[in-house]
């Protein structure tokens, strides 16, 4: 299985890295080998396997509706590498979802 | 020029005011609160930090489903939604995609030709809404505390046809939302969002169009009409010009009256929706699902049916007294205190109606129909009306008008009399002494 360079492009993309020619090339050699060594596991027949979304087998934990303490806004934002006036501050985005 | 038939499809997020968020327990109470005061480990999206699913949330997406007709999944999750946006800091937001917790709804609403229309839901579903960014000088500034804070979306197929239908929707919706309890649905303050898909196709076409122009981030109804009106004509000029539309996002000038561009969607969106491990899933037994149901109170457009059907009032002030819940409860309360006081339904309608009254508390009851005993009721208001019995009267009780022409004043209290009989005592007589001494003059 051989990831195309623009494959590798649009994961780039998605993961919000930039990428030079020669870094698309070398990943696409590499993600080509992970994703061959992945498909070892098409080998298995898991037509009658449900697929495991979790693992805990759990259903319907819910929390009441109580309120419980937020954190002090310093100790929220005291890792922050930009602050403002008690908000997060980023270089500008533009609607982008 | 070719006809054209417009496509519409809606989408509605709505805030539920639970006391906590979605999926921790900081509190939503965060309008007007200062930045980042309402966060903690999960709504920050630090690492390790578990969500917890809030079941006030899944209990209120659930009655607004039911109350939407919906079927309630037996099995839902929680799905990842990626993008990178700093709107959340996890890099995801929860929602829910393949297995959400309603499905296949419909709601009945009406045209401009005022014709009744099945509007089908394609889903209810859970999922939390965003930080609050602020741009300004190439900067962003972001506040956490709307971060999970609980969010229902409800989804439409493309099924409305013109924008009456769109409004009655939109209102019913609110209305709706207010009706359980579910929101507060104020539009202006963001409780309640709606985004319109919109295209339009050839007349007598079954496929859907091949593009579709998303109006977004219109906070009020009105505006939401505007939009819409101004991108149907927008496209049909465009398409009879044979310029190709494409899929984008608009927004609406109300300055300039125009939608304008916000962005073009170039490729698909491609979020990698995948089940969030970290929560579990939602199962319901339709026992459950049944007994959540009887438990729904009566909405709104049932109420309406009722009181017309019950009390006998005319549908518009049966739309008028439902429009809210409290007020409609109100004027049901004075309908049977009325009952001891031989004032009938209609009478107590009519009155609430025409004055322009708002029922917010018991004490207008009382008031209401105290007023209704005293001053007689089904009052002529209409002036023409009044002035037609004044003249008639006048005419047939010519020796008094000329009397009192010639200053016998008292003369004036035999045409009132006639009046009075006249209309069966159904005017004001304050307001006939006026008219008759304006037309005696």
């Amino acid at each position: 299985m051989k990831l195309s360079q623009d494959q590798v492009k649009k994961v780039a993309n998605l993961a919000n890295l930039t990428l030079t020619s020669e870094e698309e090339d070398k990943y696409a050699d590499q993600l080509s080998d992970v994703l061959s060594y992945i498909d070892q596991l098409n080998l298995v027949d898991t037509k009658s396997a449900e697929p495991t979304f979790n693992v805990t087998d759990l259903s319907n934990v819910l929390a009441d509706d109580e309120i419980t303490p937020s954190l002090e806004q310093d100790a929220v934002l005291q890792n922050a590498s930009a602050k403002k006036d008690g908000f997060f501050v980023t270089k500008g985005v533009f609607e982008n979802e | 020029m070719n006809k054209y038939e417009t496509v519409i499809g809606l989408e509605v997020h709505v805030e539920l005011n639970t006391k906590s968020k979605m999926f921790c327990r900081c509190s939503v109470d965060y309008f007007g609160a200062k930045p980042n005061t309402h966060t903690c480990p999960v709504c920050l999206g630090l690492p390790g930090a578990l969500p917890y699913i809030n079941k006030q949330a899944i209990e209120d997406c659930m009655e607004i489903g039911l109350a939407l007709n919906c079927e309630i999944s037996n099995l839902s999750r929680f799905e990842r939604k990626n993008y990178f946006y700093p709107d959340l800091a996890k890099g995801y937001q929860i929602s829910q995609y393949r297995w959400p917790l309603c499905i296949n709804g419909w709601l009945e609403v009406e045209n401009e030709k005022g014709e009744k229309v099945v509007i089908r839901i394609n889903r209810a579903h859970q999922e939390e809404d965003t930080g609050k960014l602020t741009h300004s000088n190439g900067e962003t500034l972001i506040d956490y505390n709307r971060s999970s804070v609980p969010l229902v979306e409800v989804v439409t197929e493309p099924d409305f046809r013109d924008t009456a239908e769109v409004r009655d929707y939109a209102k019913k919706l609110q209305q709706l939302f207010r009706y359980l309890g579910v929101s507060n649905a104020d539009m202006e303050r963001g409780d309640m969002r709606l985004e319109a898909n919109v295209s339009v196709r050839l007349e007598g076409t079954k496929e859907l169009p091949s593009y579709r122009v998303e109006l977004k981030n219109i906070n009020s109804f009105r505006f939401m009409v505007a939009a819409i009106e101004y991108e149907v004509k927008r496209q049909i000029e465009a398409l009879e010009k044979g310029e190709k539309l494409v899929q984008e996002t608009r927004g609406w000038d109300e300055n300039k009256k125009q939608t304008f561009v916000q962005r073009v969607k170039e490729e698909a969106n491609d979020y990698r929706y995948f089940p969030d491990p970290d929560l579990p899933v939602l199962e319901f037994t339709s026992a459950e699902v049944g007994q959540m149901k009887n438990d729904l109170p009566e909405l709104p457009w049932e109420k309406l049916e009722r009181f017309v059907e019950d009390y006998e009032i005319s549908l518009n002030n049966a739309k008028i007294l439902t429009e809210e819940r409290i007020s409609a409860d109100l004027f049901e309360e004075a309908i049977k205190q009325g009952l001891e006081k031989q004032i009938k339904p209609q009478q107590i309608a009519n009155f609430i109606v025409n004055q322009k009254i708002k029922l917010d508390s018991e004490e207008d009851i009382a008031s209401i129909l105290e007023s209704i005993a005293n001053k007689k009721v089904d009052m002529i208001e209409d002036e023409s009306e009044l002035i037609r019995l004044v003249q008639e009267a006048i005419t047939e009780n010519k020796d008094s008008a000329d009397a009192y022409k010639s200053g016998k004043l008292g003369a004036l209290n035999v045409i009132l009399g006639s009046v009075m009989k006249k209309s069966n005592g159904k005017v004001n007589a304050d307001k006939i002494r006026q008219l008759l001494e304006d037309n005696l003059k």
